[in-house]
Order: structure tokens, then C-alpha cells, then sequence
């Protein structure tokens, strides 16, 4: 993930800082439910790919987006902003001579995207000069006009501004009632309103919505100049407002108590129990370094999953192409050949654009290629990779994954992450039953800090909360503590797997991969993982 | 619409200021062409260009704010986002922490523009992409990397009557070479803002004789080390800290910069007696914008003197209720150090290791600012001032406040990253590496 996006993410706290380069520009409530006429769009994409095919583009597309995001951001007692924000404008991507080339522009006219579409042609020309291999597309058959839109029972846009403000401020109150120092807490909506259009002959129009609810509870004891933060137990989802209605049967509860969220959320419920963990964890004791078992709630795997799978996973990541940048791959084409040992057998991980709920499920993905399931490492062996067009004839595959997206109309599309998620496990097993059987170990739930090197050997990765498993039974809750793993390892160290009924899914808005860099939202699906015999090290330190 | 003068610039924002029926206005019109190149596998792999420019629309009616912005400049546009603008703050309830716009305000210009940058062109693009990757070609190396170039003007008004404009180019280069292998790795990046500056032929070189010295790398035992850290691996922890100097945080007890019993740390020693950072808009080699988010004008301010916490960032709101001066948002951040290249530090070094890069690096606990991070693209041992050998990557669990406390010596500070900071190289005692990295 991208550190930048949550900086910049971060100046709306302050409730000054204007960041329209990010976040677009903003606009009246009533006006997010609009859409761009789907004929409008259509003509300004058959100008630009007009245009370029007669600057002698052999293939071109075109990407209308209009982007709409909404934030109502509030700390304690305060609404410190409510921001809406839309980016609307054309990008236009070509090849010619045998090389890529794109433009961009946020003039909605015909000229203008059949300049943009000009200038796209002659940046592809004058790169084909050094280029090597002429690009070669896996072919995708047009689908003429279609449409797609997420699932959402409720569009949170349409949800007034008061109903949130009054949200937020009765979480926060709940926060401060139950101990909490501060508190911060967030709406954050998405909607994408994305057109593609390309010589193949596809039209495809898609209405993208998403949303998050973070927290942040903060406690402190100014005597001992302690401090400590709990981060709420949401995800953002691929869903509409009915995912803040906090259903008791999307509620996962420990016998600590501890409960956790599936395809709803329950803010002020996890808002008191964060102020009360927050007050905990300054008192809690520090873990004693070494080897344990650990038990891993689903919204704490997922970002494991996401960073020692579905990036090595990345065929642009394998063959080189974020060299420079996010790195390469220790999953070499080699090493699927010689079916290599990802995990233990019991490991099926898979990759999936259509799972409803999930933030990266679309119809289609921005260059067109209807979405699907597939598997990367089956009973423990890997398989496959997550490939787009011009990468698909490497694998010797027919067809891309369908697994290409823009985080903008102005950024150029790229191979990025599927959902990956971790297979439930066959036979019947709950969270409990998963603990009884655990002498040495530590639970850990929420998303921490994470690390892992350029190749995704070498990882590290902190939590939210940590509890001490011992005999069988959950203890008491630990701090500072991070595990340290190798990916094939760890995998290889996976003992057991909760069934389908636990199964619940991560999620990321700020997935950060290429040059320029572009964010993407992705979510990772598992139930609750057994990992056995890994080293754990303790971060406390003194600043003297 | 690209490049705004500053007449057509003050033109749309007087119209905007007229518009308002609110209590308080204030707008941010900027907007540029940006350019990249992208190559891998010593082949060009994208190429692009944005034209985009946006206005920022700031209203308030008493201690209600909204906000909107857009993208089109006709007039009937700029009346729809100012009417936007009053509709988001009649909604938004009243913020206790509110701040009225700042008055008129007197701006000296910093040097952040230079006409080369502004005109490079496509073909230029692809000829440094070029000389990235040919000389790679010829010896059987693979390059990878990437060029963005922007040219961007700023401009602000307020219906106080202020007003400034300033453009701004930067050019961005990084470029990593890898053996055909996979065994060895170099890296080097350029951030210019004047393109004439910057030479891809000579920087690929650097690159190239890292990759050759890194392969067959020998494995080291984790552990405390003496390190030299080059200016690229240790701006990647110090601007990290630099982001949690804000004053509220550390006097609401939430920082490492907070005092037990309360307060925050102010004139204390925090680091090493050599170590001094400052913030300064007209510094030629890190020049930035002469006035912040909200319009206030930057300074030079010292940050850290002498190991002391000379000043810590105020938000407006926080300086009136702290009694203290409104002072701009620091834009770039100078740390100063010696005269010696990193070549010299090595040559002064009897046992060591030499870290040219980090990466991913993140926060693990904010109470010391433990970072954790990997060493990346070439990394040595040194013994008797000399690099023996290449040693495999490591990952390290270290707090840039503790790192800034065990200094030996400092090197001469370069820019780096962004074109926004200022780092030396620098010799470090006791740097803490927690596990081996089989990465390369």
C-alpha cells in the first residue's frame, strides 16, 4: 500500500488543506447521483478513436470516467469537513507502431479528445524508434453496448449529509463515554462512473460504489507519557449504506468478547470497545519473544494475503516491469513450471474480480475483458499468475485474466491486483474449536503495521489487538508485538483453516503500485488461520 | 488550458472573490502539463501526458465551511462552483474550530521554475529512456525506470485581498538495473528542477557499477552495526519522523515529541548536538512555494538546533489557542551536515556496512517512531575503509530519533526524494538489523 494516499488522505483531516489533484473536485450533494448521458460519452469515445485511427493507431481505447468520491470527517465533537468531490475528463490510450502511448484531458469536447487521441499516437511513434518487441494484445471479443453495476441495496451518496454527521458524532460520543481520549472517525464513499470504449467494439458503461468507515480511538496516560491507538475492525467494501446496519448475523464474537464484522458494521459497538481496548493496551503486558502458533483473524490475514501473495502474483511484478519501483518476484515463471510449493496442502488461494462485497468486483475490467474466477496456488502448489492483454501470450494463455484498472481517467491502465483470498477450509471449524487446540500461540485481529521486501521473501507484520493463547484458552490481551516470515514458509506452515461460516473478507482502498503511482481497492477473503512456529519479536522501545 | 499567466490567473479569481455572497472567501487555481516515460526489460513500456488545471472554491457563513472545486473556466462554471460551495457550507454544521482567512499577505518569490523543464517534449522523453537503456543493451544488463516531468502554476486570492502566483517545474528520474540473472541490483535517482541539470547517461553509470559490485552477496548475521548510510537510505527514516512534528499531537500527549507529565518537548535535547535542521522557501538547491495550504507565508525557521527541538508545526487554530504565532506549514526541510562525500566516510571506516537505499518502510510504533524497513539495490560490508564485499539485504527495526542520537559522523547533505528535502550522508553506531532478506 501506499503511504503517500494516506498522507494525502490525511491533510482532510486537518479540515483547511483544499488537495483537488487527489481527490477531484467537489460538488453539491444533490449532484452525486447524477450520470453522464451514455450518449454523450459514446460520441466523445468514437472522436477519439476516430482521430487516432486515422493518425494511424492500430488499436485505441477510451476510457470517460467520472469520479465521484464523499468524506465527512470528524474528530471528538467536531465536524471538521464534509467534502464532495468529483474528477470527470477522457484518457485515451493507443498503440502505434507497435507501442503504447496515452493522453489525457479534462475538456469534454470531441476536439479535444481527438487531440488528446492525436498526441497519444505520436508519443507511441516516437517510443517505437528504441522499441524492441512490438506489444501484442490477447484477443477480446468486442461486446457491444452492455452495462454493470455493483450490487448496492442502499447508494450511500443518496444518504443525507445530517444522517451521517448525526452517525459519526453518536459513535464518537460512545468512544469518549467508554474511556477514549480522542477519537477519530470517517465516512469515506465511492462512486466510479467509468465508460470504455475500443476498436474491438466493446461499449461498456459501470456504476462502481464502495465504501469505508474507519476509526481511530486514541488513549493516553500523561503521567506515564503513554499512548496507545485502536483502530476500528471494519473493511472497506465493495457495498452501499446497508453495510452500516450492523446485522448480528455478520457479528463474529471470541469468548474474550472481542467481536469482529463481516458484510456489516456495527460502528458505535466496535467504538466502545476500542475506547476499552485502547485503555487496556496501555497497561498491557509486552510479549516475550519467540516462536509461537498463531491464530489469525480474517481482517488481519488479509493484508498478509495481499502482500506475500497477491503481489508475487502480479505477472508485471514477475517479468520485470516494477523493477524500478514496487520490485520484482520471488515466484519466478520457473518455479510454477516445477510446480512450486507455495504452502502446505491444505493452501488454495484464488483470485476473483466478481465476488459480490468485495471493492475490486467490476463487470469488466478497464480494458474491456469480462471478469472471472481463477486459481493461483492449488493444494499448495502454485499455478497461475494474475495477467492483462498484453501480458497473457507470455503465459501462453489465449486470454488475459481480466485484471487491468485506472485509478483515474487521467492515469493509464495496468495490470493490478484481483481479489486474492484464501480458501475456506473442508472439514467443519469453528474459531473456538481452531483455539482448543493451540497450546503456545497468539490471536491477532486488525491491520498493523506491514512491511516485505522487494521480492516478497521477507515481511513483517504487526495487528491491531493480540491476545495470549495457552493450554487451549485465549488470555489476555499482549502488546508489541510483530512477526517476522519468509512467504514459502509461512504458507508452508499453515496448520489449519476455519469452514465457510467464518469466512470474511479484508480490504484495502489504497493498493499502491506503478510509475506514476496509482492506487487501487482490493479486498481479501479468508476465515480465520492457524500459522504454526513463528518468530515473533517484541517493539518496544525507549526513546531514553 | 495549460499554463495560466498571472494576469489570466488574478482575471478568474477576481471573478470568483466577486461572486461570493458569503462571509468569507478564498480559492487555489493551479493546474500544468505533466509528461512520463516509463521503461522495463530495456524497452519503453508507457508514455503519457495530462493537461489538467482545477479551481478551488473556500466559502464560509459564520463558522460553516464548504468546499468545491472545478475544472471548466467559463463564467456561468464559475458561478456554479461558487454556488456550490455556499450550498456545502449551508449543510455543514459549525466547526468550533474555525478559523477566518488570513489577510493581505507580502510574498518573496522563490527560484522554482525553469524554462528547459517546461519545454521538454515526447521525443526528449524517449531519447533519456534511451540512454537508460542502451548502454544496458550493450552489456547485457536490464534497465528499468521511469521519468515525470510537470510544469505547474499556483495561484491564491481571498476576499481579504490576498493574492500570489508562482509557476513551478520539476523533473523525476529513477533508474534500476538488474543482471540478466537476477543477482545483482544498482539503483539511482534524480530529482531536477532545471532538466539541463541532469545527465541520464552519467546517472545509468552509477547504476551500472552498483549492479556489477552487488551480485554474489554474502550473508551477514542480523544484529547491531555500524552503518554509512548514503543520503537516498537515510532521507527514507528522517522524512518519515519529519511527518509527526505537529504541536497539537505532542501537546495532546500522542507523540513522541509529547513531555511525561504533559507539554511537549520544546528546547529540549533530542538528538545529537550536531544534528540541525531547518526549513528555509528561497534555499537554491530545495526551493518551494513562498506560502502554505492557507496562504500564510513560509519562513525560515529552525527545527532542530543543535540537537534541540527548536519548533515544532502549528495548525492556526492550535497557535491562537496555544498563544503562539501563526506560522506557515514547513515545505521543505534542510538537515545540515559536513563536508565529506560517502566515498570519504567509507575511507574513515574501519568496520561497517554501507546501506545505499530503504524501502518500504512503515511505522511500528509511534510512541519512539520505531520504523521498520529493508535495505535495497546494493548493500556492502566495509572493513579497514574499504568495501569488501556485497551482503545480502536486511531488514531493520530502528527509530530515526534513536539513529539521529548514536551519530559518529556526518557527510555533506545533498537533495533528495521530491526535490523537498536535504540529507547528508551519515556514519551511525549500533543501527538495529532484525532478520535477513533473501530479496535482491
Amino acid at each position: 500500500m501506499d503511504r503517500r494516499d494516506f498522507l494525502a488522505l490525511s491533510t482532510l483531516f486537518t479540515g483547511a488543506a483544499l488537495s483537488p489533484s487527489f481527490f477531484g473536485k467537489a460538488i453539491a450533494a444533490e449532484q452525486l447521483q447524477d450520470t453522464i448521458d451514455v450518449a454523450v460519452k459514446k460520441r466523445l469515445a468514437d472522436a477519439a478513436m476516430s482521430a487516432a485511427t486515422g493518425a494511424g493507431a492500430s488499436y485505441c481505447d477510451v476510457r470517460v470516467g467520472r469520479y465521484l468520491r464523499q468524506f465527512v470527517i470528524t474528530r471528538e465533537r467536531n465536524v471538521q469537513n464534509i467534502v464532495n468531490t468529483e474528477s470527470t475528463g477522457v484518457g485515451v490510450r493507443v498503440i502505434a507502431d507497435g507501442s503504447w502511448g496515452f493522453a489525457a484531458t479534462n475538456e469534454m469536447t470531441e476536439d479535444a479528445v481527438a487531440a488528446a487521441a492525436r498526441q497519444a499516437t505520436a508519443i507511441a511513434k516516437a517510443n517505437a524508434r528504441i522499441q524492441t518487441a512490438p506489444v501484442q494484445l490477447a484477443p477480446t471479443p468486442g461486446v457491444g453496448e452492455v452495462s454493470w453495476r455493483t450490487p448496492i441495496k442502499k447508494n450511500a451518496m443518496e444518504v443525507p449529509i445530517e444522517d451521517k454527521v448525526n452517525l459519526l458524532m453518536s459513535v464518537n460520543d460512545a468512544a469518549l463515554g467508554a474511556g477514549a481520549s480522542f477519537v477519530n472517525s470517517l465516512l469515506f464513499l465511492v462512486n466510479e462512473q467509468k465508460y470504455f470504449a475500443s476498436t474491438d467494439g466493446s461499449y461498456i458503461d459501470q456504476d462502481v460504489h464502495r465504501i469505508w468507515a474507519p476509526i481511530t480511538v486514541t488513549a493516553v496516560d500523561k503521567t506515564t507519557g503513554k499512548f496507545r491507538s485502536r483502530e476500528g475492525l471494519s473493511a472497506p467494501m465493495g457495498l452501499g449504506w446497508e453495510y452500516m446496519d450492523g446485522r448480528a448475523e455478520d457479528k463474529f464474537v471470541l469468548s474474550n468478547g472481542l467481536t469482529t464484522y463481516g458484510n456489516s458494521y456495527d460502528m458505535k459497538e466496535d467504538a466502545i470497545a476500542a475506547a476499552q481496548d485502547a485503555q487496556a493496551k496501555l497497561k498491557a503486558p509486552s510479549v516475550k519473544p519467540g516462536k509461537y502458533d498463531l491464530v489469525l483473524d480474517p481482517n488481519h490475514l488479509g493484508l498478509t494475503i495481499h502482500e506475500s501473495v497477491g503481489h508475487p502474483l502480479e505477472l508485471d511484478r514477475v517479468l520485470g516491469y516494477e523493477a524500478n519501483y514496487a520490485g520484482t518476484s520471488f515466484a519466478t515463471i520457473d518455479k510454477r513450471d516445477a510446480k512450486f510449493k507455495y504452502g502446505s496442502e491444505i493452501v488454495n488461494l484464488f483470485a476473483d474480480k466478481t465476488q459480490v462485497g468485495s471493492l475490486g468486483a467490476v463487470g469488466y475490467d478497464d480494458e474491456g475483458v469480462k471478469t472471472k474466477r481463477w486459481d493461483l496456488v492449488k493444494d499448495g502448489t502454485l499455478v497461475d499468475y494474475q495477467a492483462i492483454r498484453d501480458q497473457a501470450h507470455i503465459l501462453g494463455k489465449s486470454e488475459s485474466d481480466g485484471c487491468c484498472y485506472a485509478d483515474s481517467w487521467s492515469s493509464v491502465q495496468f495490470q493490478r491486483m484481483a481479489n486474492v483470498s484464501l480458501a475456506p477450509g473442508k472439514t467443519k471449524m469453528s474459531t473456538a474449536d481452531m483455539i482448543a487446540g493451540v497450546d503456545n500461540g497468539i490471536y491477532i485481529a486488525g491491520r498493523g503495521s506491514f512491511s516485505i521486501d522487494q521480492q516478497r521473501y521477507n515481511a513483517q507484520f504487526g495487528g491491531t489487538v493480540f491476545y495470549e493463547i495457552k493450554g487451549g484458552k485465549l488470555g489476555p490481551m499482549i502488546e508489541d508485538v510483530a512477526y517476522q516470515m519468509r512467504t514459502p514458509e509461512f504458507w508452508g506452515a499453515c496448520s489449519a483453516i476455519c469452514d465457510e461460516s467464518d469466512y470474511r473478507m479484508f480490504g484495502s482502498f489504497f493498493d499502491g503500485k506503478g510509475q506514476p503511482s496509482q492506487v487501487s481497492a482490493v479486498s481479501h477473503g479468508s476465515s480465520t488461520t492457524r500459522f504454526d512456529g513463528i518468530n515473533v519479536i517484541n517493539t518496544a522501545r525507549s526513546l531514553g | 488550458m495549460s499554463i495560466l499567466t498571472e494576469a489570466q490567473a488574478k482575471s478568474i479569481l477576481d471573478k470568483v472573490i466577486a461572486l461570493s455572497t458569503a462571509d468569507q472567501t478564498s480559492a487555489q487555481l493551479s493546474g500544468g502539463v505533466t509528461g512520463n516515460v516509463r521503461f522495463a526489460r530495456n524497452d519503453i513500456s508507457t508514455s503519457g501526458i495530462v493537461d489538467n488545471s482545477e479551481l478551488g472554491v473556500q466559502v464560509s457563513f459564520g463558522k460553516r465551511v464548504g468546499t468545491a472545486t472545478i475544472n471548466q473556466f467559463d463564467d456561468a462554471s464559475l458561478e456554479r462552483v461558487v454556488r456550490r460551495a455556499e450550498s456545502l457550507a449551508k449543510l455543514a454544521p459549525e466547526n468550533p474550530e474555525f478559523m477566518p482567512i488570513v489577510g493581505k499577505q507580502t510574498y518573496r518569490p522563490t527560484e522554482t521554475y525553469s524554462e528547459a523543464t517546461a519545454a521538454l517534449t515526447a521525443e526528449a522523453r524517449a531519447k533519456i529512456a534511451e540512454a537508460s537503456i542502451l548502454p544496458c543493451r550493450k552489456q547485457k544488463l536490464i534497465a528499468a525506470g521511469f521519468l515525470e516531468d510537470g510544469s505547474t502554476f499556483f495561484a491564491h486570492a481571498n476576499s481579504n485581498g490576498n493574492f500570489g502566483y508562482q509557476r513551478s517545474t520539476v523533473a523525476d528520474y529513477t533508474c534500476t538495473v538488474r543482471t540478466e540473472d537476477g543477482r545483482g541490483s544498482g539503483w539511482v535517482a534524480s530529482n531536477v528542477k532545471d532538466i539541463a541539470k541532469f545527465d541520464p547517461a552519467a546517472d545509468v553509470q552509477i547504476a551500472m557499477r552498483k549492479v556489477a559490485a552487488s551480485a554474489e552477496a554474502k550473508a551477514l548475521e542480523p544484529g547491531k552495526y555500524t552503518v554509512i548510510l548514503e543520503p537516498a537510505a537515510a532521507s527514507g527514516l528522517i522524512s518519515f519522523m519529519l511527518n509527526f512534528f505537529d504541536a497539537r499531537s505532542a501537546d495532546e500527549g500522542r507523540s513522541f515529541l509529547s513531555k511525561q507529565g504533559g507539554g511537549n518537548k520544546l528546547g529540549e535535547q533530542i538528538m545529537d548536538p550536531r544534528v540541525n535542521m531547518y526549513t528555509d522557501p528561497w534555499d537554491p538547491t530545495v526551493p518551494v512555494l513562498p506560502w502554505d495550504g492557507e496562504g500564510l507565508p513560509r519562513e525560515r525557521v529552525k527545527i532542530i538546533d543543535q540537537g534541540k527541538l527548536a519548533n515544532l508545526q502549528y495548525s492556526r487554530f492550535w497557535a491562537n489557542k496555544q498563544g503562539k504565532p501563526e506560522t506557515a506549514d514547513w515545505g521543505n526541510t534542510i538537515m545540515e551536515g559536513g563536508t565529506k562525500s560517502t566515498a570519504e566516510l567509507i575511507a574513515g571506516t574501519e568496520r561497517g556496512i554501507l546501506v545505499t537505499r530503504t524501502w518500504y518502510i512503515r511505522m511500528v510504533d509511534p510512541q519512539t517512531v520505531l520504523l521498520t524497513g529493508l535495505t535495497r539495490d546494493g548493500t556492502f560490508y566495509i572493513e579497514n575503509g574499504q568495501l569488501q564485499y556485497p551482503i545480502k539485504n536486511f531488514r531493520f527495526n530502528e527509530s530515526p530519533v534513536i539513529m539521529l542520537n548514536n551519530i559518529e559522523e556526518l557527510g555533506r547533505s545533498v537533495r533528495v526524494e521530491d526535490g523537498s528535502l536535504m540529507v547528508p550522508p551519515m556514519k551511525v553506531r549500533d543501527f538495529t538489523f532484525t532478520s535477513l532478506s533473501d530479496a535482491v
